[in-house]
């Protein structure tokens, strides 16, 4: 199967500065992806450069097999909700329609108004008199109704309440189980991907830490509590993601496929968020401080 | 796309097309009367040769309105520029738009290409019509304007024929370029005006006087192209300068036009007072009883060898001028639209 995002040694540069850098990542297809990292971790530099938004200063960047955002044909391939879900502040909710469906070929009309009416919008309305979480819901109903094989969100639901958060994500995860495609999400929230998310990447300082499907990343970490305990110490296969030790206790947060058998340790299962910042605290650890924005 | 386009752009089109329709009615209202007035102004005075007269009275009475509609025509291409070339990239990259559209099954090549083309027709066609509507209207009293104000002269060449269409289509270009690389509405407006500004002067300036050599000639003094003789009281010669006009060719532009005596030295440069040795007191040019008549003194100054040394741009070369600028402007326009492009694809995102 062709992965949705292929990304070999990929970078981009604004001036001096770079924005992503040496960034190596494959997302197979048929997921529900999140993306997460702190901010700056260039999320949304990827997803740009993935739509096609921005061109790649160095490396490679393919998606559903071919160069993004090159001819029309791609780009009815790849849906796009941007950050903010930008809309026409002066055109209606219907002309916003009208946009879709002259602008994308296999545009489904009746699904969106169908989705539309079933979440209360007023056609008429200009998109610049609705609220944040109606831009956000009709910003998704445009990029579904292009029934593009891959939906890629950034950000979508950061400056959405909690109500409109979890009615967007909703949303989403319908139009998912309805019609199968492939669906990448940023985030630096990670309780907001947890309830929609199937795969999990975390992408620190241009990195990809992990990337792999939640219920494995889950079923193959844990924390360990015990006696104070070096880490070349450990069993070979118990990978350490995180470390933390006092004058008698040390804490490990370790990735292993195999039983952790030793009786020393306290064994607790982790949660996703524990997981992620565990992994930002790893990259954090091994390389320059990265401003942590985990806890928002 | 087009559709887009058009109703993103459909208000300011209309307000423009309401301006513009206003206008041509007025000028389609008083235009024929401009003209019998005209015609029969011409009518009366070839009779009595005083023709001069007519054209001065008719011009000074229409002035005003000549002057306005001049001025708008100049001023289209300009706010053309500010209000649909600068924001219409700067706009949609301001409130974050680009991305939504780029989002859809269009490539940012083809976006640009239906917004500049729309646009640009469209500022082109107005510029067309209203610079036609104004050329039209103006036509009898841009024959009985003065010097100043006359076919060629720089002030009111920008506004006659197809030019204004070079305008317009550079001035889109110049906005949406200038917005590209400034990225915020505002600064782009400005920069677009000052830009535009300054290459409407030097246009005229530097540039229009050599589209084609300049013709140079020598011609007698008369009425024609001295303003007039002025006799200072010593008697000590009289005082001549030379007017911005050449005998023999009406509504020339003059680029230059020196006093020069026998041995053809220079000496009174463009308007420049200048004494001569004539007596003022006695011979031809002295005042005399009776009705002033200036004839004698002219056969005088003109038998000593004073001359008028003079460089123009006759009047039949209007039409060839406009085409070559209308040119040099589309020229200027393309160049900076293959700019544009290269900036979609490579810089702006």
């Amino acid at each position: 199967m062709t992965p949705v995002l292929k990304a070999q040694a990929l970078g981009k540069k604004y001036g001096r500065r770079w924005a992503l850098r040496d960034c190596t990542i494959d997302i197979p297809a048929g997921h529900v992806v999140g993306l997460v990292g702190p901010n700056g971790a260039g999320k949304t530099t990827l997803l740009k450069l993935a739509t096609g938004q921005l061109e790649p200063s160095a490396g490679d960047i393919t998606v559903l097999g071919a160069r993004p955002g090159r001819t029309s044909a791609q780009l009815a391939r790849v849906g796009f909700v941007a950050q903010d879900t930008p809309l026409y502040a002066g055109l209606s909710v219907t002309d916003h329609l009208r946009l879709g469906a002259r602008l994308n070929p296999r545009w489904d009309d009746g699904m969106a108004r169908e989705r539309l009416a079933r979440l209360g919008l007023v056609l008429g309305q200009r998109a610049g008199r609705l609220s944040g979480g109606q831009r956000a819901q009709l910003a998704l109903t445009l990029g579904l109704a292009k029934r593009p094989e891959l939906l890629i969100l950034d950000e979508p639901v950061a400056s959405l309440d909690p109500l409109a958060r979890r009615e967007f994500l909703q949303g989403l995860m319908e139009a998912t189980a309805e019609r199968a495609f492939s669906v990448v999400l940023s985030s630096h929230l990670v309780s907001d991907l947890e309830r929609v998310c199937d795969f999990l990447i975390v992408l620190v300082d241009s990195r990809v830490q992990i990337a792999m499907e939640t219920d494995k990343l889950l079923a193959g970490h844990h924390r360990l509590t015990g006696p104070r305990r070096d880490p070349d110490r450990l069993p070979a296969d118990q990978h350490v993601v995180s470390q933390r030790h006092t004058d008698r206790q040390s804490t490990y947060v370790i990735r292993t496929d195999g039983l952790i058998l030793d009786p020393a340790w306290t064994v607790t299962q982790l949660s996703l968020e524990d997981l992620v910042l565990a992994y930002m605290e790893k990259r954090i650890a091994e390389n320059r401080p990265v401003a942590l924005e985990a806890q928002r | 796309m087009i559709w887009l386009t058009w109703r993103q752009f459909r208000a300011s089109a209309a307000l423009t097309a309401a301006a513009l329709a206003a206008l041509t009615a007025v000028l389609a209202l008083t235009g024929p009367g401009l003209s019998s007035q005209y015609a029969a102004g011409i009518a009366d005075c070839v009779a009595d040769d005083t023709c001069d007269r007519f054209f001065d009275v008719f011009f000074d009475h229409n002035q005003l309105a000549f002057l306005a509609v001049s001025l708008v025509v100049l001023a289209l291409p300009a706010l053309i520029g500010l209000f649909w070339g600068a924001p219409l990239i700067t706009r949609e990259l301001e409130t974050g738009t680009h991305l939504l559209v780029w989002s859809q099954s269009v490539t940012r090549v083809r976006w640009l290409t239906i917004k500049l083309g729309l646009i640009g027709l469209t500022a082109m066609t107005a510029a067309c019509l209203c610079g036609l509507v104004v050329t039209w209207w103006s036509g009898p009293l841009d024959k009985s304007a003065v010097v100043d104000l006359a076919q060629m002269a720089p002030l009111v060449f920008g506004a006659r024929g197809i030019v204004p269409v070079g305008y317009a289509a550079f001035a889109v270009v110049l906005g949406v370029t200038v917005g590209m690389l400034v990225r915020r509405t505002l600064p782009a407006m400005a920069l677009t005006l000052a830009a535009f500004v300054v290459i409407q002067l030097a246009m005229p300036l530097l540039v229009r006087p050599h589209l084609m050599p300049p013709v140079t000639g020598t011609f007698e003094l008369g009425h024609a192209n001295i303003g007039g003789i002025s006799l200072p009281a010593d008697g000590a010669g009289i005082q001549i300068s030379t007017e911005p006009a050449v005998p023999g060719h009406p509504g020339a532009w003059v680029l230059s036009s020196d006093l020069v005596d026998a041995s053809g030295r220079t000496i009174g440069g463009n308007g420049q007072e200048t004494t001569i040795p004539v007596s003022s007191t006695s011979g031809p040019c002295a005042p005399q009883g009776g009705p002033p008549n200036e004839d004698p003194c002219w056969a005088e100054i003109n038998q000593l060898g004073y001359r008028q040394r003079a460089s123009y741009q006759p009047l039949e070369r209007f039409w060839p001028f406009q085409w070559i600028e209308t040119g040099i402007y589309a020229a200027l326009a393309l160049g900076l639209t293959g700019l544009c492009f290269w900036l979609i694809r490579r810089r702006v995102s």
